[in-house]
């Protein structure tokens, strides 16, 4: 049993870097990003992940940055357990009035200086969801947001590139006030 | 047609699955009850009707204007219609939760969003409403045209059961999970490792949309439903569509219906093959979600390039579907599905022959075939606890009627057997894919829907991946512009998560998410 799982392994390759089916500018588009975050932070980043409302659909892509075709944890980028032990907190969802709390206090218990990534449409304006009297709509209302990351649900790449700009746009802000 | 044992006639909803409706007063709803529960049938769904205006005491007020409820017996499902009568101001029903312990939560939704309370129900406390708005205000009354601005309350906290003695203590989990997951509140009670009590509190995902339902025009309306839980996309959005072509009495061209299954089995597919890895992984078995992530995205790869979007989004619409299957795009499909066989076939093998991983499997969260029976366990969990439940077996439509959908059963009713039951409906899902895929019939995308003028209702109920999808829905005339009325759309999970409660009792509180894992509930489909 354990030569054929270490023969899958092997036969599997490693395919984060060598990634079938994808095509060439996906690829070069995946392999860019990666090799910037890791120019930029040198060492790892530790993000929280914050379920405002959202429908799911946003989670089920988030998570599908750890598949070996993203390879998060490879860039030295790690989903934590706790707001106080995150550099940035990536949230979806419409903020519903029951979750409005429990936002709010994660971004509290997140340690300074901490970036916020929206993910989803309906984090950034609301989405089909809008405002009512269940949701206060966009996470902007209650949170302080630095990047918003459109789709429905957006693309694991497109939500990997949302977190580059945040950091990016960090340092440069870092670098401007010495 | 009738429900044996009780003497009501009901009349049939036009639909491709057998869906019956009748009006009932209180002292048959009360003898429905018993019948469908002495036959083996089940409690599929409880909600509140369209608001309504009544005159109580002289006064002109927004009521509710009855309390329904379906169940599922051999014959299909049963649509019932209490009519509430408010001559004495209050708006109470017969109690269901004493012969279908499902029926609990759903009474309790159902006096949050529309005031009606179900008369000597145990437990009353709220559900969804956290406190967020007063509850003589619920959100279902108010005129959807004219939405008051929210007065939202501080959120209160939920009363829960406590468990006292010697060494007991509490843990409590959530709403912020440690995972990428869903919010909702566990709240342990356990003595040393082993949990004596769960008690769930949901409802954090509340964003209102049975209200927001009631603001979309009727053509509209399916990329809401199909919003209500993403990881189901597909089957709300058909059963929303089923409901809405139900009300119009509009067929589907052949090619849509074989399209809106090809691409139901490829979202059963998606879904498994995410759970079978984070299954492995719960169980300290990374290896597995390294496979299965991998297998899920170049699957999810494929859908983006054949329909569109990764998860199908948006791909099924009133009157058939979205999408065309491209001519060049058989070919690869059919490869991908000939492929994943073989992979999936080789960790299946590398599971079965495991004996660290299946001794973490094996007898851990149990749920009896019993217990599953009498607390209404449903979809794929029920079908790995001996509850032999199959819309696609039950009550083929086409496609399904060519293809004999093989049911997957099981009766250990543990983490195993829903790991079981995953592998099997994932290579009976490759099997209906390849049949659908070198069958599809030729023809039209979409037939025309077109809203009559007199109110309607109607009906749609679909094979999820996670269990039954039950919509159900009622339309206003065209002199009131065709608004929705009430659009009512119920998950399996419903069904489930009390069951959880149950099926970690005795357990080591580090099996949880192990556990919670095999069945996989939506927090977004429950909590509306």
């Amino acid at each position: 049993m354990i030569w054929k799982t270490i023969w899958l392994i092997g036969s599997g390759g490693i395919r984060t870097e060598d990634p079938p089916d994808i095509g060439a500018q996906a690829e070069a588009e995946v392999f860019r990003i990666q090799k910037e975050l890791l120019d930029i932070l040198g060492q790892a980043l530790t993000i929280r992940e914050v379920d405002a409302g959202s429908c799911n659909g946003c989670e089920l892509e988030i998570n599908a940055l750890g598949n070996p075709y993203y390879n998060l944890e490879g860039l030295g980028i790690r989903f934590v357990a706790s707001p106080r032990h995150a550099d940035l907190l990536l949230v979806t969802g419409p903020v519903s009035r029951n979750m409005e709390t429990a936002l709010k206090r994660t971004f509290e218990a997140t340690p300074e200086p901490k970036l916020v990534v929206a993910v989803g449409d309906c984090a950034c304006d609301g989405g089909m969801f809008g405002e009512s009297y269940a949701t206060r709509g966009r996470v902007a209302n209650v949170i302080p947001v630095d990047v918003v990351v459109n789709g429905c649900p957006p693309e694991p790449v497109d939500i990997l590139r949302g977190i580059l700009t945040a950091v990016r746009r960090r340092i440069q802000i870092g670098k401007a006030v010495p | 047609m009738k429900i044996p044992g009780l003497d009501v006639e009901f009349s049939a909803l036009q639909a491709p699955v057998p869906l019956w409706h009748a009006r009932v007063t209180a002292q048959e709803w009360c003898l429905a009850a018993s019948a469908v529960r002495e036959r083996g049938g089940r409690l599929l769904a409880l909600w509140a009707g369209h608001a309504t205006e009544v005159i109580a005491n002289g006064v002109a007020t927004t009521r509710a204007s009855a309390v329904f409820v379906s169940y599922v017996l051999l014959e299909g499902v049963f649509w019932l219609a209490l009519p509430l009568d408010y001559a004495n101001g209050a708006a109470l029903y017969p109690d269901l939760s004493g012969l279908f312990p499902v029926a609990a939560r759903m009474q309790r939704a159902a006096a949050d969003l529309s005031g009606i309370q179900a008369q000597g129900a145990r437990d009353q406390r709220p559900w969804l409403n956290h406190g967020a708005w007063a509850q003589d205000h619920p959100p279902l009354l108010q005129n959807p045209l004219a939405l008051p601005t929210p007065v939202p309350g501080a959120l209160v906290d939920y009363p829960f059961v406590r468990v006292e003695g010697d060494g007991v203590h509490e843990i409590a989990v959530g709403p912020v999970h440690a995972g990428i997951i869903e919010p909702g509140h566990f709240r342990f009670s356990v003595v040393g490792e082993k949990i004596l009590r769960l008690e769930q509190h949901l409802g954090y995902t509340h964003k209102g949309i049975e209200q927001r339902m009631t603001q979309m025009a009727p053509l509209d309306a399916h990329r809401l439903a199909g919003r209500v839980s993403g990881d189901s996309t597909v089957a709300y959005a058909w059963a929303y569509c089923m409901a809405l072509e139900s009300a119009t009495q509009t067929t589907i061209p052949p090619r849509a219906a074989w399209l809106r299954a090809l691409l139901l089995e490829r979202e059963r597919v998606a879904n498994h093959l995410g759970d079978l890895g984070a299954l492995g992984n719960d169980a300290a078995f990374a290896f597995a979600l390294a496979q299965f992530s991998r297998l899920r995205e170049e699957w999810l790869r494929n859908a983006k390039a054949a329909f569109g979007h990764r998860l199908m989004m948006d791909c099924i619409a009133p009157g058939g579907v979205a999408v065309d299957l491209d001519r060049g795009q058989v070919e690869p499909m059919l490869r991908l599905c000939d492929a994943l066989q073989v992979e999936v076939k080789r960790l299946f093998d590398i599971f079965e022959a495991h004996a660290g991983l299946q001794d973490r499997l094996l007898t851990t969260g149990r749920v009896t075939p019993a217990l599953a029976a009498q607390l209404g366990l449903t979809g794929l969990a029920g079908r790995a606890s001996s509850q032999a439940w199959d819309l696609r077996c039950d009550h083929p439509f086409v496609p399904y009627t060519d293809l004999r959908v093989a049911m997957a059963i099981h009766k250990n009713g543990d983490v195993a057997a829903r790991v079981a039951v995953r592998f099997e409906e994932v290579f009976e899902s490759l099997r209906l894919m390849r049949r659908m895929l070198q069958e599809l019939p030729d023809g039209p995308l979409r037939s025309d829907v077109v809203l009559g003028a007199d109110p309607a209702r109607g009906a749609g109920w679909v094979e999820g991946w996670r269990g039954e999808i039950f919509v159900a829905l009622e339309l206003a005339s065209a002199e009131q512009g065709h608004r929705i009325l009430r659009c009512h759309l119920h998950d399996p999970s419903w069904q489930n998560w009390p069951v959880l409660e149950h099926a970690v009792m005795g357990n080591i509180v580090a099996d949880f998410p192990l556990i919670n894992k095999s069945f996989n509930l939506s927090y977004s489909g429950q909590d509306l």
